[in-house]
């Protein structure tokens, strides 16, 4: 059974706080923090690439799973905010990881992205042996594009998350994951080639708040676990109103749900892979101990994944 | 009750809001739905009505106003 070893992250270092955005966008600092209860974000220099970030995640990654690049097996890039049509980044991620012969493939997925990279390494773990998830992010060049819309361009920052999944040890064992995906609503959150990113939030809302804990039962349920049982639900990081209400859905205390939101804003799919990052790191997990992994973004996409700490 | 009436009594419980809006007026825009008012509001009105509204349903404009839910819940029924 798959398991978990490591993951990793990059934060580029410019902290852009709600003021500084709030006089670009004319619009009050008060407002950015009550309705998505972001205070600052990152956003990477302009020789930052998605790429490059993805790499800096990597090596941290590998350095705490105690592997060389070369161990690597198979490499999976998600992002949504990469600069150019083809080819996506991750074979520049596994050139800058000196991994050129290693089969590197791209998940061209926002929001969602790192989790279904999860699912997928999860998945391919026992033919590949150790897979690297990363997932970058640079929206800053994104919400640059005007006309910038106010109630979009103050929810997200730049970063990057990695996740390492092995065939077998680790820390945590991989024990179900449930995928799903409904292009009914594929117009109500998109990012064309050169073009704004336009968001529908009522209807982005209104799905996320039903589906988020439907799918989060859904993958209890059929492991016959209670939502209180999970030690910490790992989300991504899309608005903390948003993860409140997850956590009143499911009945559970909202501190069950790491949240850093309001340090990095929404790095879309980055988000999750950086929260785990940290609170792998502190407290991280114990034996027996579930931890519950969610995610849901533009298509509409959306899932969860249930790991056990060993 | 009516459904108008009862959907009313739905919408000021949610909103927090003691006085009406128009039947045919924009309950965002007036200020009385917001992002997260609104799956609140479906979650009143599926218990209200004894009724599921499936996700494909949720279209913010099928809740834009009295009206429309009022028309939403009857071809429901």
């Amino acid at each position: 059974m798959a398991a978990i070893k490591a993951f990793g992250a990059y934060l580029p270092a410019r902290v852009v706080g709600n003021e500084e955005l709030a006089a670009r966008l004319k619009c009050d600092a008060g407002w950015i923090r009550e309705v998505c209860g972001i205070e600052e974000r990152r956003y990477a220099r302009d020789d930052e690439s998605v790429a490059s970030m993805a790499v800096e995640a990597a090596r941290q990654c590998l350095e705490r799973a105690g592997l060389a690049a070369g161990d690597v097996g198979l490499l999976i890039v998600s992002s949504g905010s990469s600069e150019r049509r083809f080819p996506g980044p991750a074979v520049a991620v596994a050139r800058g990881l000196s991994m050129d012969q290693t089969p590197a493939f791209d998940l061209p997925l926002a929001s969602a992205g790192g989790l279904f990279g999860m699912a997928l390494a999860a998945t391919l773990a026992d033919r590949y042996g150790n897979v690297l998830v990363v997932a970058s992010e640079k929206m800053s060049s994104v919400i640059a594009r005007e006309p910038a819309e106010p109630g979009v361009a103050i929810l997200f920052g730049d970063g990057a998350g990695a996740c390492l999944i092995s065939r077998q040890g680790g820390s945590a064992r991989i024990v179900d994951h449930v995928l799903h995906s409904d292009g009914a609503f594929a117009d109500d959150l998109r990012l064309g080639f050169n073009a704004p990113l336009e968001m529908n939030g009522r209807s982005v809302i209104m799905q996320a708040s039903r589906k988020l804990p439907a799918v989060i039962g859904q993958v209890l349920e059929r492991n016959g676990k209670a939502a209180g049982a999970v030690e910490v639900f790992l989300m991504h990081q899309a608005n903390q109103n948003l993860i409140d209400r997850v956590a009143r859905s499911l009945q559970v205390e909202s501190g069950k749900f790491f949240s850093n939101i309001r340090r990095y804003g929404n790095t879309s799919s980055a988000s999750m892979l950086i929260a785990a990052s940290e609170w792998w790191q502190d407290p991280g997990p114990r034996p027996g101990q579930m931890i519950c992994f969610a995610a849901f973004g533009a298509g509409f996409q959306w899932g969860a994944l249930l790991v056990e700490g060993c | 009750m009516d459904n108008r009436e009862r959907i009313v009594a739905i919408l000021k419980d949610v909103s927090k809001k003691s006085n009406v809006p128009e039947a045919g007026e924009s309950l965002f825009d007036s200020g009385f739905l917001d992002s997260f008012a609104l799956p609140d509001m479906v979650g009143e009105l599926e218990r209200e009505f004894g009724i599921k509204i499936p996700d494909s349903d949720l279209h913010p404009r099928k809740f834009e106003s009295i009206e429309r839910i009022e028309s939403y819940i009857e071809n429901r029924k």
